[in-house]
């Protein structure tokens, strides 16, 4: 990865966050905030490949855990997590479908406020699962859903003269390669 | 993909999850003075401007955001209050109106235990309509004929006398107030025991005269009028009063002195509060004292 994509991603990162604790977090719709972090993540694993996904989920996760005086490294392994994994299914199945980038989200968003749940809980904060706490992680994933088309064309719209191929003619590629993503040839 | 590629990957995931590990170890087991929590202090007070600055550049979609949200929760919440109010307002008419039903229940069998009116085989029945013209001075109940209920059968409140029941289905019933342009008892003053006989003033709605009274002179303002229970004859048919006696009709609220004896007109008010019934009892054995006397 060049620097100059690294510097775009350290950007993107740096804004988002910001934007995810300054703005988005203090508006609730359906009773919830959306969760930016989780989708930005997915997004640039998925868009660049599990190496950079990992790594920007690493950074963007001890971003936010110290922006927020939160315990280091609970956000950081779960970002790490939700990064290699979108990398990895960019490059082992490189799916074209345009809602792609949706499931993906909710995946991550879903990994990401369960795993945070279970961290907490095993770190031994005192708190009973209750259903508020389960329908506010269910609205998170929703709303985090409906976000994550929208986030995901931001970010390919930030990174794409840095992507290894424009994601926007995977499509046509899929039929003519096999369905190989030109990541795996890395 | 060679394996290069492959290890170096790996390696990459697994360095930063240990480096998350670690991080999350050492974070969750130093002091809050620890180097962990100082970094992040530090860390922080370098983001605190950047953030700070951030939220006033982004306050106006916030706001704006926040305005759409406090719109729609402000409707919602409307609603919901508006709904909750409705409920609350209906649970206080119904827990009001209870309650005072609850209190006449009471005082009705306060009546009938104090007042000896149980003997008499009282009814309890609820006030179902009543009629609206001061020309009918009438209204219906929730008990009929069987239930017990007969024509000319006393009808009393936990206050006194009410009227009496004027005719009778199956299920309810029709009480003639004692207002009613057709209504009359024999009664007779408690204190001074004069007898006579109560009716309606005519032409003064709500207003009682006991009337026919021998020596009128010697009722007193603020005497109470009970039902006389009078009868001519020791067999039961021939009972000419159909009320038990000692039922408390009302008190003499005023007396008219004319020139001569005949013409004073002792004006009474009801005991019975007659605008407000909502729960009455029919005594539907009102002779069983006559009959207990009667037999040998």
């Amino acid at each position: 990865m060049s620097p100059q994509a690294a510097g775009r991603l350290a950007l993107l990162g740096l804004l988002g966050g910001i934007v995810e604790l300054t703005t988005v977090s203090q508006i609730s719709i359906f009773g919830v905030p959306a969760d930016l972090t989780p989708l930005l993540v997915c997004s640039v694993g998925f868009l660049c490949g599990s190496v950079p996904g990992a790594v920007f989920g690493f950074c963007l996760g001890l971003f936010v855990d110290t922006a927020l005086l939160q315990t280091l490294g609970v956000n950081s392994l779960l970002y790490t997590a939700v990064g290699y994994g979108a990398g990895r299914l960019r490059e082992l199945r490189d799916p074209a479908h345009a809602l792609a980038p949706v499931a993906v989200g909710a995946a991550a968003t879903a990994i990401a406020t369960i795993g945070f749940s279970l961290l907490q809980f095993l770190l031994g904060v005192e708190a009973p699962v209750s259903w508020l706490l389960l329908r506010q992680i269910l609205m998170t994933i929703v709303l985090n859903t409906l976000l994550a088309l929208p986030v995901y064309m931001v970010c390919r719209r930030l990174l794409a003269p840095f992507l290894p191929d424009d994601p926007r003619r995977r499509r046509r590629r899929a039929y003519t390669t096999g369905g190989l993503s030109p990541l795996s040839k890395a | 993909m060679s394996d290069k590629v492959v290890r170096r990957r790996r390696a990459v995931l697994a360095v930063l999850v240990l480096l998350s590990l670690f991080l999350l170890t050492a974070y969750f087991g130093e002091s809050s003075n620890g180097t962990l929590h100082g970094v992040q202090r530090g860390a922080m007070e370098v983001l605190a401007p950047i953030q700070e600055g951030a939220n006033r550049a982004l306050k106006p979609f916030r706001d704006l955001f926040g305005w759409f949200g406090d719109t729609l929760d402000a409707k919602s919440e409307r609603d919901k209050l508006r709904a909750e109010n409705d409920k609350l307002r209906n649970e206080l008419i119904q827990a009001t109106d209870e309650k005072r039903q609850l209190e006449q229940y009471k005082g009705l069998a306060q009546q009938n235990e104090q007042g000896g009116l149980s003997h008499y085989q009282p009814v309890s029945a609820r006030v179902i309509a009543r009629s609206p013209s001061s020309w009918y001075q009438t209204f219906q109940i929730n008990k009929g004929s069987s239930d017990g209920v007969r024509v000319d059968q006393p009808v009393v409140n936990d206050a006194g006398l009410v009227g009496k029941v004027k005719s009778v289905s199956d299920g309810n019933a029709v009480v003639m107030l004692l207002t009613d342009p057709e209504f009359g008892v024999s009664a007779q003053a408690l204190e001074s025991g004069e007898p006579g006989s109560v009716g309606p003033a005519v032409g003064a709605p709500g207003d009682l005269r006991f009337e026919l009274v021998p020596n009128a002179k010697n009722v007193r303002k603020g005497e109470h009028i009970i039902t006389a229970g009078t009868s001519t004859s020791s067999r039961v048919s021939d009972l000419r009063s159909l009320y038990p006696r000692g039922i408390l009709i009302g008190t003499v609220k005023r007396i008219e002195t004319g020139e001569g004896e005949l013409d004073r007109v002792i004006h009474v008010a009801p005991v019975a509060d007659l605008h407000n019934l909502d729960v009455v009892e029919v005594l539907t054995e009102p002779h069983n004292d006559v009959r207990a006397q009667a037999t040998p």
